[in-house]
């Protein structure tokens, strides 16, 4: 027997099963449309399940992203000092987490698939299930027990098929919905944890600690370079002082050509 | 016929299409009993997209399939344990 048929011998049992339960058509009609709606919001539960999932993956990865950045940013910093091997070391990390932002982006695009598909299986039971509505509706109004029968089969049949269908559907969904959500818990914990940053952040902290140090002492050469320039560019000022004091002393010596020395004196002061 | 593809939906499958989609069937079958992954996947998205091609039910039409195929992702262990399952007892 080929694959096809197969396939759809297991379905049609499925489906048949159902249907023998149905024992006074007329009361089983309402009594499926009711799991027909149940199933509708199951299906809408689903949807809203899989876009919080998704949600969530979205937040992880650009926590992760932002932390990428920080690594990249610093590798920049470092190399800017020239310092190979701490700029290596960020973008070893960097490109650690790169593997699980890969995956963060895998799941995400599974996971809006997921959520496409259960929005047009939500569409598609909607559109059936009203149209069962409206068939239950005739059938029950019309009702003589000879034709009735195999119009409300017809109904069953029809129904049921998608019924199981988006049941399906919605099963897978929360299974792979389930599995990520182990791997996003997973995520989470470490991230809450601060194992992740202390995976970057022991790292990022040997890094931010070199760099700050680098930075710190480099801005302590600044302002020693900065002191040096005003000690010798800033000599200036002291240079007069010490002019001062040179041609003070001579002044002491020379009392007679103290005159120019009198005004300088009240600058001193 | 009418034939379902499991999470997307109903095609109309004109009648005189029927030899050509047993080909199609064939080359699936032959895929899944190789084994291989590969052969597999190319043959079922062959077969899918030969449904596909026929004539879309509307949805809010009621109407039983014809024949059922399985999810388009799948795998050919999914599809395995779909055929080796209860159903071939059923049938």
């Amino acid at each position: 027997m080929s694959i096809f048929k197969r396939m759809s011998t297991i379905f049609k049992a499925k489906a048949n099963s159902a249907l023998d339960k149905a024992e006074d058509p007329r009361e089983t009609l309402d009594y499926s449309y009711q799991k027909q709606l149940e199933l509708l919001q199951k299906v809408r539960r689903g949807v809203a399940d899989v876009a919080t999932s998704r949600k969530r993956v979205e937040l992880q990865a650009s926590q992760l992203q932002s932390q990428s950045a920080k690594l990249q940013e610093q590798a920049q910093k470092a190399l800017s000092m020239g310092r190979e091997d701490l700029a290596r070391e960020a973008l070893t990390r960097k490109s650690g987490l790169q593997g699980q932002i890969d995956d963060l982006t895998t799941q995400h695009a599974q996971l809006q698939g997921e959520e496409e598909k259960l929005t047009l299986a939500s569409q598609r039971l909607q559109a059936k299930v009203e149209s069962f509505r409206t068939r239950k509706e005739t059938i029950k109004a019309t009702y003589t027990a000879a034709e009735a029968q195999t119009r409300i089969n017809e109904a069953f049949s029809g129904i049921s098929e998608e019924m199981s269908d988006v049941g399906l559907a919605v099963q897978r969904a929360e299974d792979r919905t389930q599995q990520m959500q182990a791997r996003a818990g997973a995520i989470d914990e470490l991230l809450a944890s601060g194992a992740l940053d202390d995976a970057t952040g022991t790292n990022k902290d040997n890094i931010t600690l070199e760099l700050e140090r680098m930075s710190s002492g480099s801005d302590v050469e600044n302002e020693l370079a900065a002191m040096k320039a005003q000690l010798s560019g800033g000599s200036s000022t002291p240079k007069e002082l010490s002019g001062e004091a040179q041609q003070s002393a001579p002044q002491t010596a020379q009392q007679p050509a103290a005159e120019p020395a009198r005004p300088q004196d009240g600058d001193v002061r | 016929m009418i034939v379902r593809i499991m999470g997307e939906g109903q095609w109309r499958l004109a009648d005189e299409k029927l030899d050509a989609l047993n080909a199609v069937d064939g080359d699936l079958e032959k895929a899944v009993s190789s084994g291989d992954e590969t052969t597999y996947q190319a043959a079922f998205a062959a077969l899918l997209d030969f449904v596909r091609s026929g004539e879309k039910v509307p949805d809010d039409e009621l109407h039983d399939s014809d024949a059922i195929l399985p999810p388009s992702d799948s795998s050919l262990a999914e599809m395995r344990e779909l055929i080796s399952g209860d159903g071939l007892i059923a049938g």
